[in-house]
Formats: structure tokens, C-alpha cells, sequence
């Protein structure tokens, strides 16, 4: 009989399996006509429809083979183009750039071509939940910093400071910021490259939700004197274009981190998807306009759930990024888990507990406003009967 | 305020406060706003698009081509507003191109569609000529998709 536990690298086994396993086991469970999920992180929109149809004339065109291995040249000339006139960034196309299968590889494959056994990566939480696990199957210790809701959840020099030891090798610099809404402006992004400056360290910068701002454009730290020589900036059509499922990102950087990221490209997975690749030739150079549509429709979005949460009494701070609340619900007595719990299963109504996305993550919860203006008006009148539900019984 | 008429002619029965949190401004600004619209005929009304087809009500849409020669004076105005007072008008708009004025006319039955074109609009003086198009089928309209359309069935739980 084969000792699978004895067959597995200790590597994949130490990654922890999601914390909150019993409460997506539980929405996977739910069989109500009725039910909104806030949960998921992704556009309710669909791809649109000249971005489809660029993808549905490469297949009649029989484009179905293998790309250059950093994906089509077009696409990343296209990319480029598009950096440089939405965020001033300047990147050569053919040495500076991979395009990926959606951001996460690109976060994948910067990690693996820096960071070896026992090197440092600090990683500010609540965010996005990839990159303690893949720090650690690159062998790299996960350093996490928890972000303040006085601070309106950026990274303050302070806590970077504090971070860094000889063995820290990358930050990782999430903003806009999922779960938590919140970006970094040009003033936060020179305190931090004023700590990195005399360091050897690099940035990662995931900037997937670059396009969705509110009250201000998004600043790269590439954009920063001296950074663009340490950053890797990751991003992608995702979120932006509404095309999660066609799984396309690019990352951009200096040519000698490329170079080795490539590999691991090349070895692990090839290349991009062909027909997601024409389809992003044709977002990324004539879809301005269905971003900005769409980055408006999630503004009145958020400008109505903002309302609706304080209104119903949670401490909730404004987000200027991304698609996500992040409502603190100490006042509840509740813990985030209890509180998703019971919100679905007495409402029907999904949202995230904040612990999902790391330390620092409880006593909040995250709700994705990606979904449509009458869902989330029904969600926030189930919130408030819950609340009374909540008060009544205490 | 193209913005408020916008969300609007998305969906009119969000209500003043939410259009308000919405665009960042005062409810009473939006209610004036729109008490302003309605008065200046901005906004005409606030009609709901039905599927006919989905009910037990037999109908018939036609778009009608009319060819028209303008009269001195008052153009074709004299000529629309004596088509367009006919309860059965959907709408009217002049036309560039072929024809003169593009009428849609709503009736229980072809005959009745019919009827209306030869007893009532090709007899006003000035008409000089008709063409009558059926509609088979509805697809869109007012950016509204007649059809619903399938949601993919497999789909990830959380990111």
C-alpha cells in the first residue's frame, strides 16, 4: 500500500489548506434560490463584446498554435503602449515583459526566480491570500505586516522598517488593496521607496486593480525615482476588463529579473493562451472606454454600499480602490467567521470574514460590490434585519 | 446632471436617495433636479419595457417607411403630428436616407396593422408612398437583451 503522506514534499504539506474551509463548505452547500454572494472577487460584468469577438474571429482564423514564449509581440507592444499612457510607466516590450496566465503567475514566477530557501518576503495583511503559500513553496518565509484601519489600511514606512531584516529579499506591495479597498498615493509610495532605497530589496508590485480607482489615478511605485530598477510590476485583464476567465496578466520589470522569470515561464507552462491572448490585443488597445464604464458603474456602486453599511451602523472606511468593503463588525460581538456564518445561513447573503485574508483581518469582513445595484440593495436590507436580529437577542 | 438622467433611463424606479448616495449629492438636489427635467419635458416618462411575447396578449409590431412631400411652410411637422396623434403610433422619427419618416405601430392583429396603414396614414395628404415592415422578433431594445441569457454553471468560490 502506498504512504501517500510519506510520498508528498513536507514543502506542500506546511501550506496551510484555507482556515475557513467549514464556511465555503457551507456555501457550497446552499441551495437557496434566493441567495447573493458578496463573496466572490470578480467583475459581474461580462467580457465585452468586441474583446469576445476578437477572441471567437482568432479561432476562425485557425490562430490555435503556441505564441513566443513572452506571449504575442503585438500584445506586449500593445501592453506597453497602454502602461506608458494610463500610468507614465516605460517598459520595453520584448526585454522588459512575459505576458502570463492572469496576474497570479506572474506573482508566481517573480517569487520563485528571487526569493530561495530561508529568504524573507514581506507581505502586508489583510491581501490577497496567494502570496504567504507561494513564498513558501518557493522555500521563503512569509514575513506578514498588518496594515491599520487608523492608517486606512496602507503600509506606513514605519511598519516596513520594522519588517526588514538581512534575510529580506522582497515586498510584496498589494494596492489597490483586496479585501481591504485601500491604495497607496504618491506621498506613501515615497516614505516606503525612502526605506528600500539603500537596500538590495525588490518590489513586487501587484497592481491588478490599477484601474479601479475613485477620486484619483493610481500611482505605480515604478513610477518613483530608482524604483522601476527594483520593481516587478504585476497586472492583468482581470479586473479591468472583466476577463477572469480567460486568465491573462502580464508582468513587466528590469530586463535581468525577466530574463530569469522567463524560464520558469518557458519550462512551467509555455505560454499564455493563444486565443486570450488576440482577445487582450484587442482590450488593451480599444478598451479605455469599457473600462472607465465600468469603473463608474462600480463608483456608484460603492458610493451606495458605503451609505448602506454606516447607515446601518458598521464602522466601515472608505475605499478608493478595487471592488471590496471591508466593514468592521466588532460591534456586533461577533467574530468575522460567526458573522459570515450566520449572515448566510440566516440571510442567505455571502461575504468573506476578513481572517481569510490573514492577521490583522478580524473583526472585518469582506463584501465584493461587483454585483448588481438591486442585489446589493437586497443584501443591505437583509444586513439590517440581521443587525436587529443580533440586537433583539442580546 | 447627464449623469442622473443616464442612471435613469437605466432604471427609474431607483429612488432619490439612492441616485443621491450614488452621484454624491444631496437628495433634495436630486429630487429639484428631476422635478426640473419633468417640468422642461426633459424627461418624458418613466415607462417599464414588457416582453408581450411572454404573455397571453396577441400583438403585432410594423415599422412603417412613409415617403412624404414636405409642405411650404411647416416641412414635415404638419404631416408627423397628424400621424403621430394616432393612439396606434409607437413612435415616429424622420428620417435621412429613402424614405421620409420611420413609424411603429402596435396592433392585435395584421389585419388591424394593416388597416391602419391603408385606411389612415396612406390617405393624409402628402403621403405619397408606404412600406410596411413586420417585426418577426425583438432582440434588444433600449439596451435591453429580450432573451436570458445562460449563466455559466461552474464557477470559483472565492478570490
Amino acid at each position: 500500500m502506498i504512504d501517500y503522506d510519506s510520498a508528498l514534499s513536507p514543502r506542500i504539506k506546511g501550506v496551510a489548506p484555507s482556515g475557513i474551509r467549514k464556511f465555503f463548505d457551507l456555501l457550497e452547500n446552499m441551495d437557496h434560490d434566493d441567495a447573493i454572494s458578496l463573496g466572490v472577487g470578480e467583475p459581474d460584468f461580462v467580457t465585452p463584446w468586441h474583446i469576445r469577438d476578437a477572441g471567437v474571429y482568432a479561432l476562425e482564423k485557425g490562430f490555435t498554435k503556441y505564441t513566443s514564449n513572452a506571449g504575442l509581440a503585438e500584445l506586449r507592444r500593445e501592453i506597453a503602449k497602454y502602461l506608458n499612457r494610463r500610468f507614465g510607466l516605460q517598459y520595453d516590450p520584448m526585454k522588459q515583459m512575459i505576458v502570463t496566465v492572469g496576474g497570479s503567475e506572474g506573482i508566481d514566477i517573480a517569487v520563485r526566480a528571487i526569493v530561495s530557501e530561508g529568504d524573507e518576503v514581506i507581505i502586508p495583511v489583510p491581501s490577497f491570500v496567494c502570496y504567504g503559500p507561494i513564498v513558501q513553496l518557493a522555500g521563503g518565509v512569509p514575513v506578514f505586516v498588518e496594515t491599520k484601519a487608523e492608517n486606512e489600511f496602507r503600509l506606513t514606512a514605519e511598519e516596513l522598517k520594522a519588517a526588514i531584516t538581512p534575510r529580506t529579499k522582497l515586498l510584496v506591495l498589494p494596492f489597490p488593496n483586496n479585501p481591504t479597498g485601500a491604495i497607496m498615493e504618491r506621498k506613501d509610495l515615497e516614505a516606503i521607496a525612502e526605506v528600500l532605497k539603500d537596500t538590495n530589496i525588490i518590489v513586487l508590485s501587484d497592481e491588478i486593480y490599477a484601474e479601479l480607482t475613485y477620486g484619483g489615478h493610481h500611482v505605480s511605485i515604478a513610477n518613483l525615482p530608482e524604483m522601476v530598477e527594483r520593481t516587478i510590476v504585476v497586472n492583468g485583464f482581470s479586473k479591468s476588463y472583466a476577463m477572469t476567465g480567460w486568465r491573462m496578466g502580464y508582468v513587466c520589470g528590469p530586463q535581468p529579473l525577466i530574463k530569469q522569470m522567463l524560464k520558469i515561464h518557458q519550462y512551467a507552462i509555455m505560454c499564455a493562451p493563444t486565443t486570450s491572448q488576440y482577445a487582450a490585443v484587442e482590450a488593451v488597445r480599444d478598451g479605455d472606454q469599457d473600462i472607465a464604464n465600468m469603473c463608474r458603474d462600480y463608483d456608484y456602486r460603492r458610493r451606495f454600499l458605503l451609505d448602506k453599511l454606516r447607515g446601518a451602523g458598521l464602522e466601515c472606511f472608505e475605499p478608493r480602490g478595487a471592488f471590496y468593503m471591508f466593514p468592521c463588525i466588532r460591534s456586533t460581538g461577533l467574530s468575522s467567521a460567526e458573522f459570515c456564518e450566520r449572515f448566510l445561513v440566516e440571510q442567505h447573503v455571502a461575504a468573506i470574514p476578513g481572517t481569510a485574508f490573514g492577521a490583522g483581518g478580524e473583526g472585518f469582513v469582506r463584501m465584493c460590490y461587483a454585483s448588481s445595484l438591486a442585489n446589493l440593495a437586497e443584501a443591505m436590507e437583509r444586513l439590517e434585519r440581521f443587525l436587529k436580529g443580533l440586537g433583539k437577542r442580546q | 446632471m447627464n449623469e442622473l438622467l443616464t442612471l435613469l433611463e437605466k432604471d427609474c424606479r431607483q429612488t432619490p436617495q439612492q441616485l443621491a448616495t450614488m452621484l454624491g449629492k444631496d437628495e433634495q438636489e436630486i429630487l429639484d433636479e428631476i422635478a426640473r427635467c419633468e417640468k422642461e419635458h426633459i424627461i418624458l416618462g418613466y415607462p417599464a419595457l414588457v416582453d408581450w411575447t411572454k404573455t397571453d396578449d396577441e400583438m403585432v409590431t410594423a415599422l412603417i417607411e412613409v415617403r412624404i412631400s414636405p409642405q411650404r411652410g411647416d416641412g414635415f411637422d404638419r404631416i408627423a403630428e397628424r400621424i403621430y396623434q394616432y393612439e396606434e403610433v409607437e413612435s415616429l422619427y424622420l428620417m435621412s436616407g429613402a424614405f421620409d419618416l420611420a413609424v411603429t405601430i402596435t396592433g392585435r392583429s395584421l389585419r388591424e396593422v394593416a388597416e391602419f396603414v391603408h385606411a389612415r396614414l396612406a390617405i393624409i395628404e402628402g403621403v405619397t408612398g408606404t412600406a410596411t415592415h413586420f417585426i418577426l422578433k425583438k432582440y434588444k431594445e433600449k439596451n435591453h437583451v429580450f432573451e436570458k441569457l445562460p449563466e455559466q454553471e461552474e464557477r470559483v468560490l472565492f478570490v
